[in-house]
């Protein structure tokens, strides 16, 4: 036994000297064994593994639910809702709701993006611009949305405009941040190329200054879509007639677990599907940057 | 009436394309260049060589113009249709190759201009790809492209190759003195390499202190060989700029 693994030893010391001197080595295997290096950083998942986790939770949550320990009253099972969902779906009531609450969004997300690239550009090509439109939108940004509903009811009433221009002034601030701080971090280097091939200050915009900013918008979208989202959930909460916050707060005077469930689903995909699409769109306008070896 | 592809344009021996009188340029006061006066024949190759910090860049940018905002005074004449060449290859990322080739050229046929120039510099078929997707010689390929398809009267190269390998910069100096020799640009290339200079170039200038301590016209033949007559060369324009150690 001590006998063998001392050959071995012998063996494997010996062995790269016997190939320099010309002998043939011994037949090793290649590659040779390696004692495996502690994996530092855990893997990649594999796609779809992330899944995981909320299919674990829906199964726990129907099995409570199958056996009683988890009352209808508090919290209806997933397969209820489900079945709701797909009643009301059947009755045409969540496709209103739905539609009134995807316009109120999509609209007030339109109109804050637009404002917010408007004032970006302003703000971010001119000096006068900056001065006048920097400072406002640093004090917007401070202030909580929820903090300005009182005064926009007061301005707009209760109606959708109200909602629509809160979604706006909410959503336009993170576009306008990270816009802006793209234009202003606009690399020399790409501005002294334009200055040596004589680009006129408009070409310089089209060809440097906005693709350049492209990535900051992006990172600006991606936020606003959630920022957009949460601010309707919040202003669904007041004085609606449909949308899925009223379809939510109706069932609550009903206790109708399982409408709540159904609502926050669907907020649930529509946030998902908002950020796939822009990450899709960001990939497609962004694709330069992969370094694919052709 | 169009110009052919290549126009030809004939050096004209006794034409200055540049010329600098009692030039100077300071950095917040402290005096970094001149006062300088010199003057480039057209089609010259000059090379120029210093220690870090002579004022080599400062001399060209201020050649190229992209100096404004920089104290000094002093008159340059200097021709309107150069191309800078720099050390990065600065290819604008969100562009294909052959638009950066093509980058602020909109004269009618911009882009079968630029296929022969990406054609010239072994790039041919690599028109539609990202920068980002090319490796740092081919880049500087790209940039070396681009200057070139404007077919400018004066080429100011601030160490362009500096961030290659040696092999790389080797088939880069063949290139471009090949590519050259078409157009017979006033070339100007700032570098830290001696040996490139010698090679490349009709007069080197050796700055310190932003003046310019040595002008010496290089009359070895081409394709220049690391004989002799290289040694002797280069070992006065070592000891010019203060290396004792020839090697
Ligand atoms: N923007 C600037 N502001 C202040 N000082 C500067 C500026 N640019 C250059 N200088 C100074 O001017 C001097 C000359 O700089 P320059 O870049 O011309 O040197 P160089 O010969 O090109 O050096 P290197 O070989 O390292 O590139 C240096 O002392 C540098 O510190
Ligand atoms: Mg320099």
């Amino acid at each position: 036994m001590s006998d063998q693994s001392h050959a071995l030893i012998a063996t494997a010391y010996s062995a790269p000297f016997a190939a320099i001197a010309g002998v043939p080595a011994q037949a090793h295997p290649f590659p040779p064994a390696q004692r495996k290096l502690p994996k530092l950083a855990p893997g990649r998942l594999p796609t779809g593994a992330i899944l995981f986790g909320p299919v674990a939770l829906v199964v726990l949550w129907e099995l409570a639910s199958v056996t009683g320990w988890l009352s209808p009253k508090f919290l209806a099972a997933p397969s209820t809702a489900l079945f709701t969902g797909f009643e009301l779906l059947q009755s045409g009531t969540l496709a209103e709701h739905f539609l009134a609450s995807a316009r109120r969004a999509y609209l007030g997300l339109g109109i804050g993006v637009a404002i917010g690239l408007l004032l970006a550009l302003a703000s971010g090509l001119s000096r006068i611009g900056e001065a006048s439109i920097d400072g406002l939108v640093q004090i917007k940004r401070a202030i909580p949305t929820l903090a300005l509903i009182p005064l926009a009811i007061l301005w707009l009433g209760i109606g959708e405009a109200m909602k629509v221009a809160l979604i706006a002034s909410s959503v336009f601030v993170p576009i306008y941040i990270n816009t802006h701080a793209a234009l202003r971090g606009i690399d020399i280097r790409h501005v002294e190329l334009a200055r040596s091939v004589g680009l006129t200050r408009g070409a310089f915009l089209r060809e440097v200054a906005l693709p350049g900013a492209l990535p900051g918008f992006f990172t600006g979208l991606r936020l606003a879509v959630t920022t957009c989202w949460t601010a309707l959930v919040v202003l669904e909460q007041i004085n609606t007639s449909q949308g899925i916050g009223y379809l939510m707060n109706r069932a609550r005077d009903y206790g109708q677990t399982d409408i709540i469930v159904v609502g926050l689903a669907i907020y649930a995909v529509l946030g998902l599907g908002s950020d796939f699409a822009v990450r899709l769109w960001e990939r497609k306008a962004l694709s330069y940057r992969k370094a694919l070896a052709s | 009436m169009n110009a052919s592809a290549h126009p030809l344009r004939l050096p004209q021996p006794d034409a200055l394309a540049v010329s600098l009188r009692d030039v100077t340029r300071r950095f917040s006061g402290r005096s970094v260049l001149g006062p300088l006066s010199l003057d480039f024949a057209a089609g010259e190759f000059v090379a120029l060589i210093g220690r870090s910090g002579s004022g080599k860049s400062t001399l060209l940018r201020a050649i190229a113009g992209l100096d404004d905002g920089v104290e000094g005074e002093g008159r340059l004449t200097v021709p309107a249709d150069r191309s800078v060449l720099f050390q990065d290859s600065r290819l604008l990322p969100w562009k294909t190759v052959l638009q950066n080739v093509v980058f602020g050229l909109h004269a009618e046929g911009s882009d079968e201009r630029g296929k022969r120039a990406l054609a010239d510099v072994g790039l041919a078929g690599r028109e539609a790809a990202w920068p980002n997707a090319l490796s740092g010689g081919e880049q500087q390929r790209v940039a070396l492209a681009r200057s070139l398809v404007r077919q400018p009267r004066l080429l100011l190269a601030d160490e362009p190759f500096g961030a290659l390998d040696a092999l790389t910069r080797i088939r880069m100096h063949d290139l471009l003195f090949r590519l050259i020799r078409q157009h017979r640009p006033t070339v100007l290339l700032v570098t830290h390499d001696v040996d490139e200079a010698i090679k490349l170039a009709d007069r080197v200038l050796v700055m310190d202190e932003g003046r310019i301590v040595v002008d010496r016209p290089v009359s070895l033949a081409h394709p220049r060989a690391k004989d002799a007559g290289f040694d002797v060369l280069r070992g006065e324009l070592l000891a010019a700029l203060g290396v004792t150690d020839t090697i």
